[in-house]
């Protein structure tokens, strides 16, 4: 009974005998002249049905009866558990309301067996196919990254014979978005970075009293082989995903199908400009990175280790061979254009729905660091086998 | 249809504004117990962001809303939640979860409000539900990515009804459907609220919808309600764009194909 005023009784107003008798739903049972007679009172609604399906469940003698005459209300799934009890015992629904049978007939519709959920797998052909699907979609990236490699090549051949065709107003505006929006942040990078190696190789250095190293460290490392590869880092996290997700949202609202349409090129128009503002931006954006890491590093021998800046500079003329230079700023473009094609590539990849342009995104972060790094390992076998060590 | 049904939805000075737009300026709309009503209005009008402030989801400038005669307030409490329970909502493309299969989405709300019930009940409520929906049995174990346009819509209903709502809002429910499967879908929207007892909100733009199913049909434009009445009251008005819209070689076309009809059934 509804004594107090409880939040399922606020509706009386609505429908008054809802909350005259709010009761849970319940049965008794009790032995008629056929057998047993389930009588059901109380509102066999969702919210109303508590316990009963369990208290139901449990009846496993055979029931001649379920007697629902003193049903308040009922909804689809009280018609369901009614159903499926007289399904299960061979009772006789009784008493049902025009409305209580009308909703079992609606939920007798489903007598099949419906699956819920999908085909359970056996874990071991489970991994297998996981495993094969796996080395099915990398073999095919890998095709289809040498494959759009080439159709770049085919179009660049294209350009070069017909210099008009290069979109010079496109590249521009890509080398602001690539390089001069980047200089902060790679800037704050790499001077945090300048500030660590000095620090920590002090630190060690100074454990043989040997801390004056500490400009050839900082010096060679930031140029050979830091400078470039945080740069290079930044980058693909900046530029490379931002072309995934343009170049993925554009092929979703169906603008590079238009182009083509229209006869002009993706490649041309969409690739090539990024391709070519990330390979030139990529050495530009490198040495700057460097000359910030070696001024962080300066600065910190300067306060720390006081080495005034002058010294500094003359060491580091000392100890960097020129050939240090060339070494980072070859890699850098060859970094550009690796970060530039799987971003330009995974975008062209995007099928179907939103979701893809996410997955395709990280997918291009994270090939093209990958790449690079790779890349990076080869470099430095390459460049200390012709001896620039 | 029972002029004197009990009030379902009760709108009173809804105003909306998004910065200097003013989307609604004094919007009072009833919606009866146990019709089903159509929205309609051109595009822009705001006919979901009233289905929006309607199910709390957008909070009005100005205005009350009643549901079943109680107010809906800001308040996150045991009130509100119980308001909330009352009814159901399709959005436009189904809005499925898509890491979950057709009869996980159903059991989301069940699970949600009614932790006790068991497995074993869950499932058997998710598959009559989406049998009573008209999908394929075995559309239960699929995941949303698997299925039509006109299959996800017809599982994002059978989610609104998990809870066995007394009140459905359904935002363009035939938009994106071919010919066959829009009528399949009114079809369905019709036996269910007459089956169910169900107060269905409407948004469409399809003239065969409201020609098949609506009882009644509420215009929007002008920031407001224009006019609220079945098909005939509101050819009878002169606002222009009701005349445009009922009158325009579309609608005559929705209104011929009904009045065939009718001649061939008599």
């Amino acid at each position: 009974m509804c004594l107090k005023r409880n939040p399922a009784c606020r509706s009386s107003a609505y429908a008054p005998n809802t909350c005259l008798m709010a009761n849970k739903a319940d049965f008794t049972e009790e032995q008629g002249a056929k057998g047993l007679v389930l009588r059901v009172s109380g509102r066999l609604t969702l919210s109303g049905l508590g316990d009963l399906p369990q208290r139901l469940d449990a009846v496993d003698a055979p029931a001649a009866q379920i007697d629902i005459g003193a049903v308040e209300r009922v909804d689809t799934v009280g018609a369901w558990i009614v159903h499926q009890f007289s399904g299960r015992t061979g009772a006789q629904i009784v008493g049902a309301s025009e409305e209580a049978k009308r909703l079992m007939a609606l939920v007798s519709r489903s007598q099949t067996d419906v699956r819920v959920r999908p085909e359970p797998l056996n874990p071991v052909v489970r991994v297998v196919t996981e495993v094969g699907d796996a080395t099915v979609i990398a073999l095919r990236t890998l095709l289809g990254l040498v494959a759009f490699f080439g159709a770049i090549l085919i179009s660049s051949w294209d350009i070069i014979r017909h210099p008009r065709r290069l979109r010079i107003n496109a590249i521009v505006h890509r080398f602001e978005l690539v390089g001069v929006k980047a200089l902060g942040i790679i800037g704050l990078m790499s001077f945090l970075i300048g500030i660590v190696i000095a620090q920590q190789g002090a630190v060690q250095l100074q454990q043989f009293g040997a801390e004056a190293l500490t400009v050839n460290l900082v010096g060679r490392i930031t140029t050979r082989e830091l400078g470039v590869l945080m740069t290079a880092i930044m980058v693909a996290g900046r530029s490379g995903s931002a072309f995934a997700a343009q170049l993925g949202t554009m092929k979703l609202t169906e603008e590079i199908d238009a182009m083509r349409t229209i006869g002009v090129s993706p490649i041309e128009a969409l690739v090539i400009p990024r391709m070519m503002a990330a390979v030139i931006m990529m050495p530009l954006l490198g040495f700057y990175a460097t000359l910030v890491s070696i001024f962080g590093g300066g600065l910190f021998c300067w306060v720390s280790l006081e080495i005034p800046p002058i010294t500094f500079v003359q060491r580091l003329q000392e100890v960097i061979p020129i050939t240090d230079l060339w070494v980072g700023l070859l890699k850098a473009p060859v970094f550009g254009a690796i970060i530039a094609l799987s971003g330009c590539f995974q975008g062209m990849q995007v099928e179907g729905n939103a979701e893809d342009v996410g997955l395709r995104t990280t997918s291009a972060v994270v090939q093209a660091i990958f790449l690079v790094i790779v890349l990076d390992a080869f470099f430095a076998v390459f460049f200390s086998q012709i001896g620039w060590i | 249809m029972d002029l004197n049904a009990p009030i379902a939805i009760k709108v009173r000075g809804i105003c909306n504004r998004f910065g200097d737009q003013v989307i609604h300026d004094g919007v009072d709309l009833d919606v009866r117990n146990g019709e089903i009503l159509g929205v309609v209005g051109g595009s822009g009008t705001g006919k979901s962001v009233l289905m929006r402030t309607i199910i709390g989801l957008q909070r009005p400038s100005a205005g009350t809303i009643e549901i079943f005669g109680e107010p809906m307030t800001d308040e996150e409490d045991e009130a509100q939640l119980d308001l909330r329970r009352r009814w159901g909502v399709m959005f436009q493309g189904g809005a499925l979860f898509s890491t979950l299969t057709v009869a996980e989405n159903v059991q989301v709300p069940l699970r949600e409000f009614y932790p006790n019930l068991s497995q074993k009940l869950l499932d058997e409520i998710a598959s009559y539900k989406v049998v009573m929906t008209g999908l394929p049995a075995n559309a239960a174990a699929k995941y949303p990515s698997e299925l039509s346009g006109g299959m996800r819509k017809r599982a994002g209903l059978a989610r609104a009804l998990a809870l066995d709502p007394r009140l459905l809002f359904l935002d363009e429910p035939t938009a994106g459907l071919d010919p066959i499967s829009a009528a399949g879908f009114d079809e369905l929207t019709k036996d269910l609220s007459k089956t169910l007892g169900l107060t269905v909100f409407l948004i469409t733009h399809d003239l065969d919808t409201l020609h098949a199913i609506c009882d009644r049909v509420a215009v929007l434009a002008d920031q407001k309600v224009v006019a609220v009445g079945t098909i005939p009251e509101l050819l009878a008005t002169d606002h222009p764009w009701i005349q445009d819209y009922f009158n325009g070689p579309r609608g005559r076309a929705a209104q011929s194909a009904v009045d065939r009809h009718m001649a061939k059934g008599a």
